[in-house]
């Protein structure tokens, strides 16, 4: 059977700090009754306590890419293992990688931008990390592949809230918004969530990029309120909660409500990502060309950028381009004038 | 050019083979072809259609290759299985830990290589088994034409490894990610295709580089023409074939550009005996393009899936051919 865009099998990267839950929640996944059947290609071998026939211990080998782009890693190992693993498609709906405690999840994403038989294949569903709610604030000190881990995800399950009081949880759950105020927050005990949560969820599918919101919004956890870039109907109770901005890593949120002109912005974003993508983790956007019925999306990690026309904008839809990048020290004085400077 | 079949086209003598499977590779054993599939068996198919199954691993096979006498496979159950040409399988050895067999070779006098992840082994016809561990997850094994030598390629270059020896692999450095390694007929270089769409070669004796760039993708498909005068290669809307006759290898020469076309070639195969490569396509078409005169015949009509495996018979009379989707033939050149 030719396999077209929709067999795609998905792929679910599951990160976070060592004893964070990944494992417990891994487990989970795989023991529930959901009549699917995953292949898991785990790198801590010996701690997956159930049976399955598809699960693959792997080394993470993280190779640099000679394509003249610095920061262009990308994970051999799941090259090697998702070709093997199509030898026998059919067997499994989906695929699981679990990556070490101290794991990049970069250049995982960056494999499915870079090798076309593992785009062909398989798509990237989301990034899931797990944080401890008791240690993630010292990990996030002294741990730098922690910090990564946070603002890569677009799931974030905030685990073990039973080992802390209210006031710790907020305050974790206020730094883990100061970096990444756009993944979906799961507050869990012993990595207990709908696997619906977790899994499925599209992150990278470009259709699915159809609003870029903070998802606290919809969250109604009545936190502070970051972008003031807004219009009037997002207005939040702060309800006492702190707010912090991690002094490294942050998140950039730009607006503009004048059509872009489409000269002016492809090249730009493609200059930033090309000389600040180092710093750039992600990157997502919903664009308004002038003269151009349709919606432009895209998305990138570091210094790979994807995008598309979406779909035709929609009467009564308003004609807004929105981008967001997710880094560390971001140069925002930069990156601003620069978006400004695309406005027509 | 008018499209008569009796002149310009193979495939009114075609016999089609419907396999139930995707299709990895295809080899010759004595006058059967045999498709290796995706999963656990290998399907013979004789001179006059009858076909027979062999059940050589219990998962998929990663990996597979022959010296015509033998199919070596290497499978996801950590097994590297031989099966002759009766079809009887023998497994030659499993992993010890039950790792992927990511990469198998036949080589001189019965020998055989395989890996798993960053170890490689080698195994003579006598049985004994020599290891060499390499510095990260082979990309591809592949013997050199005589003696025993077996180049490994890797994560920044390719060792080369006298298994009988007790020195260290001799390396071959280039930055990158390296995969398929091949060694010329005359023994003189060694190539191997880049994660990034290009090819690397060094001349051996000097380790001088040779890069080969200009595809549109990752090339996956490397064959030696028959007098070693050219490497055939896929990865590109055409067949790109490196002239390979001087001490130079391809440097300070193009490169000759054959069969263009709206899809990319994505295997060759090298006829035995003639100046003729065979091209599978990613919509399923095989051509058969002489190398002299660029002259082109049409051995099989697009189909539904890219062409995964091409084989020549030894006496380059039949040409086996297999798909993604199973689809598969036995084309009669005589």
């Amino acid at each position: 059977m030719p396999s077209t865009p929709s067999e795609k099998i998905p792929v679910t990267v599951l990160t976070g700090y060592l004893g964070a839950g990944k494992t417990t929640l891994l487990n989970r996944i795989l023991s529930e009754p959901h009549g699917k059947k995953y292949a898991v290609i785990v790198n801590e071998f010996g701690e997956i306590g159930i049976d399955n026939d598809l699960i693959i211990n792997a080394d993470e080998e993280v190779f640099e890419m000679n394509n003249g782009c610095i920061c262009c890693t990308v994970r051999g190992d799941l090259i090697r293992i998702i070709e093997g693993l199509m030898r026998r498609k059919g067997k499994f709906d989906a695929i699981i990688v679990e990556t070490t405690g101290l794991a990049d999840p970069a250049p995982v994403a960056q494999t499915f931008f870079v090798d076309e038989e593992v785009g062909a294949k398989t798509k990237l569903d989301a990034v899931v990390t797990v944080a401890d709610a008791k240690w993630l604030k010292d990990r996030l000190k002294d741990a730098p592949e922690a910090k990564n881990q946070i603002a890569f995800a677009d799931v974030i399950l905030l685990n073990k809230t039973d080992l802390v009081s209210a006031d710790e949880l907020a305050d974790v759950e206020a730094r883990i918004r100061g970096i990444n105020p756009y993944a979906k927050l799961h507050k869990t005990q012993r990595s207990q969530i709908a696997l619906e949560e977790v899994l499925g969820r599209n992150a990278f599918d470009l259709d699915r990029i159809l609003e870029i919101e903070p998802t606290f919004l919809e969250e109604g956890d009545g936190h502070h309120h970051h972008d003031h870039d807004h219009g009037g109907h997002h207005h939040h109770d702060h309800g006492g909660l702190k707010h912090y901005h991690d002094e490294d890593m942050q998140s950039l949120s730009l607006k503009s409500e004048k059509p872009m002109n489409p000269e002016k912005f492809l090249p730009w974003v493609q200059d930033l990502v090309a000389t600040e993508g180092q710093k750039i983790l992600r990157s997502k956007g919903i664009i308004a060309f002038r003269d151009d019925p349709d919606r432009f999306v895209f998305q990138g990690v570091h210094m790979m950028l994807e995008g598309d026309h979406q779909r035709a904008w929609q009467d009564g839809e308003k004609r807004e381009s929105r981008l967001v990048f997710i880094g560390r020290n971001l140069p925002e004085k930069k990156i601003r004038e620069g978006f400004a400077a695309c406005v027509m | 050019m008018t499209d008569t079949p009796s002149e310009t086209s193979l495939v009114t003598r075609t016999r089609p083979v419907e396999a139930g499977g995707a299709i990895v590779a295809a080899h010759f054993l004595g006058r059967d072809a045999v498709f290796v599939l995706g999963e656990e068996s290998l399907l013979f198919v004789a001179p006059d259609g009858a076909q027979h199954r062999t059940a050589a691993h219990d998962g998929g096979i990663l990996s597979s290759a022959s010296d015509g006498k033998v199919i070596v496979t290497g499978g996801d159950d950590g097994k590297i299985v031989a099966t002759n040409d009766k079809g009887i399988s023998q497994t030659l050895a499993a992993d010890e830990k039950g790792r992927w067999i990511d990469h198998v070779a036949a080589g001189p006098d019965g020998a055989v290589a395989w890996s798993a992840g960053k170890m490689v082994f080698a195994r003579t016809s006598k049985g004994g088994v020599k290891s060499a561990g390499v510095p990260s997850s082979a990309g591809g094994l592949a013997f050199a034409p005589k003696g025993l030598r077996i180049a490994i390629a890797h994560y920044n270059g390719v060792s080369l490894w006298f298994p009988n020896a007790v020195a260290k692999p001799e390396f071959l450095e280039w930055k990158g990610v390296h995969y398929s390694p091949s060694i010329s007929p005359d023994g003189k270089f060694v190539v191997t295709c880049m994660q990034e769409a290009m090819l690397h070669g060094w001349r051996i004796a000097d380790a001088k580089h040779m890069r080969m760039s200009g595809y549109s993708a990752r090339v996956r498909s490397l064959a030696w023409t028959r007098d070693g005068a050219f490497l055939a290669t896929g990865g590109s809307e055409q067949v790109i074939l490196w002239p390979f006759s001087g001490k130079d290898g391809p440097m300070g020469k193009q490169p000759r550009l054959l069969a263009p076309y709206s899809s990319r070639c994505v295997v060759v195969a090298c006829h035995p005996k003639q100046d003729v490569v065979a091209a599978g396509f990613s919509d399923g078409m095989v051509l058969l393009v002489r190398t002299t005169d660029a002259a082109e015949i049409l051995a099989r009509r697009p189909g539904d899936a890219p062409v995964t495996a091409l084989a020549f018979s030894a006496d380059g009379n039949t040409l086996a051919f297999g798909c993604d989707d199973g689809a598969a033939g036995l084309i009669d050149l005589t």
